[in-house]
């Protein structure tokens, strides 16, 4: 147990100094890392860790390396990872056949295997270690720190990298200079609104009152993000010293977790972590021999996105229904159970315990006027480097697209890049070049949100990219309110007719007048943001809109009902393998034969055909297109 | 999955064994504020579904009217009124995973087992659910069943992993 400061740096030497024995290579081992986070294990990585353990036995070369499963490498369209310190080996797509020649070549035998490093896309050059390749080089890892090098279920190794040195500090100081720190080090909310999170605590800190409590956001419902589902699951320690800080700060003594129930390894690692911080007295009385005391909890949450809205989340973990309260009185000052409460977004928390350790000034140093320090940005959809990155704000989106996401996959063309999900919109080329901070996005009709950012290409409708955001809305919207509930879903409603080609210009001008008085009637954030993804397409896709109202076509050829598949008579050779597989019986032979074909082409009946598919993906002569 | 009731009876009265694993299931909270979240969490893990009478021991239990009870338990998709498949499928249908077609492959699931999302088929095996993000948009698309993540998924792999569950009743069978 550590019952004081001098404890704790004895504890904290002694984990620092094996963890850079391990990562060094200083005990003469090679020390084996793979990632651990719900991509690869999707990808069995926990069975390549076995293997590995396996093989090392049954070549009697335990003791020549150490097996370890580690959070995310946010580099998740090529993992499974296999890492191999200290020479910074990185495999990337490893099979569990491939544990063997790992073992044999590299552990044993030194050489790095060729065939399963990465590969640069635009060089065609292999890479072998992690900083050298692009996806890493422009990164900075603030809230991440940790990720992908410790285990996440051993407190020691959590130690080794830092962890609680910022509460160290702040044990020192008082509760207004530790308020102070973080409101100089410009931290803002990293959940979406981007509030000063220095100011909440401040609010909460002026309330007096016997009981407060620090609530951190962990229902990261944005389909898309998948930040704060990473650092629980990579380094949930992080996160817990970050709710400490925050306790002391404010003058609370009970801190309660409110985790989405789809992240059950990030729920599970987030309890093991809070358990062995318990059991080495770093969570519970008298923290490092101080007279403040602090306890985690953890509630869960049960598939509700507007339990992300902060008043809604307290009614969650009061056992209510998840719906919005009025604000003001804000949570600051009757928060949850009507106690003043903070309530800080898993990223926002993940960063305090860097500002504390490091100084706020340490943070500052990156960013931009308005916004400091880093953002973790899940980047997705139509890019060829999908993962998790970490940039300092400022960061350009060409840089985060093209440098860092290696640029749109099979030479299609950039259309837009949607950030912040439901509540955010689509940005366009003309944008690629403006700095990402949160007044910027906000100003060019978008937003940081969470910090989703998905690409889209020239294959998506935005029409369609439209319905589906407000599809989501509908559903999730709680109900409380009017604007939210019946006017989410005309919006719906008339965008499904414009999907369906029934849409009329007067259609579009209501679409219009509705989103403007949803965004101004309603009671949350869900409703007042409802209606962006809509403005930014109708604003920087108009054109896309009267297409599908005017002309009755999908330009992208995504609406079912605005499209056709066509066979292209003279490139189909007339095998007849599209009409074995057509589920509707709708295609047949013409009386045609192209020149220098045996066979009479195919040709579809629009009239019958369902428009599954089925056909374009069995034809092996690209003859059939959409149109 | 542990039963409430007699094979395939829905009117069938809970069973002793199911009322006292509730009544224990009350228990592990009472210590905790305002645990109606936790309970009815782990009825559902437990079960699958919390049914009417299930929410009246809670209600017993808790002190909370069942009125307030059935709110909360209409209110979260994770919660449900009816018995859940054996296995449950969840096609993620968040922003990555849709702009990398997941439609297509939930209407593919829908296909073939008949049923439409939030359904469970016949023979109880199958319940469809659409997801809004499991937090796996590096693997996009992707597909859930109990807990166990699909990468990368295909049009094509569909009738091949049904058939893999199927195959897998036939043996236990």
């Amino acid at each position: 147990m550590i019952k004081t400061v001098e404890q704790f740096n004895e504890k904290v030497a002694a984990c620092t100094a094996c963890l850079d024995e391990k990562l060094k290579g200083l005990d003469d081992k090679r020390h084996i890392v793979l990632c651990g986070g719900t991509g690869c294990l999707s990808s069995h990585s926990d069975e390549i860790k076995a293997r590995f353990e396996k093989v090392l036995k049954e070549k009697g070369a335990e003791d020549k390396a150490t097996v370890n499963l580690v959070g995310c490498f946010g580099f998740c369209s090529q993992g499974p990872f296999v890492k191999i310190y200290p020479e910074d080996t990185l495999y990337r797509l490893v099979k569990i056949e491939d544990v063997e020649e790992i073992v044999e070549k590299d552990i044993l035998g030194g050489e790095v295997i060729e065939r399963l490093l990465y590969v640069d896309p635009a060089t065609g050059q292999k890479v072998a270690k992690q900083d050298e390749i692009n996806f890493y080089k422009k990164q900075r890892r603030v809230a991440l720190h940790g990720c992908g090098v410790i285990n996440p279920e051993d407190i020691d190794e959590a130690l080794g990298m830092g962890a609680f040195q910022g509460l160290r500090r702040a044990l020192t100081m008082t509760q207004q200079e530790v308020v102070d720190e973080v409101l100089a080090s410009g931290l803002r909310g990293r959940g979406g609104g981007g509030f000063p999170s220095g100011r909440k605590w401040q609010f909460a800190l002026n309330v007096k009152s016997d009981e407060k409590y620090v609530v951190c956001n962990g229902d990261e419902g944005d389909p898309g993000a998948f930040m704060d589902r990473s650092i629980l699951e990579g380094n949930p320690l992080a996160v817990i010293e970050g709710m400490v800080i925050a306790g002391y700060a404010i003058g609370a003594q009970n801190g309660y977790f409110y985790v989405r129930a789809e992240y059950p390894i990030a729920v599970r690692r987030l309890r093991i972590a809070i358990k062995q911080a318990e059991e080495i007295g770093l969570l519970g009385d008298n923290i490092m021999g101080s007279d403040f005391s602090f306890r985690c909890h953890v509630r869960l949450g049960a598939g509700a996105f507007v339990c992300g809205e902060e008043t809604a989340l307290l009614n969650s973990i009061e056992g209510k229904r998840g719906m919005p309260r009025p604000r003001p009185p804000f949570p600051a000052v009757k928060g949850l159970w009507q106690k003043p409460t903070i309530v800080n977004n898993v990223e926002t928390l993940a960063c305090v315990p860097f500002i504390l350790r490091n100084g706020f000034a340490e943070f500052a140093k990156v960013g931009t006027e308005g916004s400091k320090g880093t953002k973790v940005f899940a980047l997705g959809g139509k890019v060829n480097n999908v993962g998790l990155v970490e940039v300092p704000m400022g960061t350009t989106l060409r840089e985060l697209i093209y440098d860092i996401g290696g640029g749109i996959p099979n030479g299609k063309k950039f259309k837009a890049i949607q950030t912040g999900g439901p509540s955010g919109g689509c940005l366009t080329e003309e944008f690629l070049d403006e700095p990402i901070d949160f007044d910027n996005l906000v100003k060019k009709g978008s937003m940081m949100g969470s910090g989703g950012a998905i690409v889209m290409d020239e294959d998506n409708c935005m029409v369609d990219v439209a319905k589906f955001y407000m599809e989501f809305i509908c559903d999730e919207s709680c109900g409380k309110c009017t604007p939210c509930r019946i006017g989410t879903k005309r919006m719906l409603e008339i965008l499904t007719r414009i999907t369906e080609g029934k849409g009329t210009m007067q259609d579009l001008e209501e679409l219009e007048e509705l989103s403007d008085t949803v965004k101004t009637n309603s009671l949350c954030a869900l409703g007042q943001t409802a209606a962006n993804p809509i403005n930014s397409t109708v604003a920087h896709f108009r054109d896309e809109y009267i297409a599908h109202i005017v002309d009755k076509k999908c330009p992208a050829h995504v609406c079912k009902n605005l499209m056709e598949y066509h066979i292209d008579p003279d490139k189909c050779i007339g095998c007849g393998m599209c009409a074995r597989g057509c589920p509707a019986n709708c295609i047949t032979r013409t009386d045609y034969t192209a020149p220098g074909h045996k066979l009479a082409s195919m040709a579809i009946d629009a009239s019958k055909c369902v428009k599954c598919g089925a056909c374009m993906s069995t034809c092996k002569f690209k003859a059939i297109e959409k149109r | 999955m542990i039963k409430l009731r007699e094979k395939g009876n829905q009117m069938a009265k809970l069973n002793e064994t199911a009322v006292q694993t509730i009544l224990e299931i009350c228990g592990r909270y009472k210590d905790e504020k305002t645990p109606l979240m936790m309970i009815l969490s782990d009825i559902q893990n437990e079960y699958g579904y919390i049914p009417l009478e299930v929410q009246e021991i809670v209600s017993q239990q808790t002190g909370i009217s069942v009125a307030e009870i059935y709110g909360v338990v209409t209110f979260y998709s994770f919660f449900s009124l009816k018995p859940k498949g054996k296995y449950v499928i969840g096609c993620c249908l968040g922003t990555a995973c849709y702009v990398k077609g997941a439609q297509q492959i939930i209407d593919k699931f829908s296909e073939i087992l008949k049923i439409k999302a939030g359904e469970t088929s016949d023979d109880g095996l199958f319940t469809l659910d659409a997801l809004r993000c499991i937090g796996a948009c590096g693997i996009a698309p992707a597909v859930s069943i109990n807990g166990t993540v699909y990468p990368k998924m295909t049009v094509d792999q569909v009738p091949k992993i049904i058939d893999e569950y199927r195959n897998k009743e036939g043996a236990t069978a």
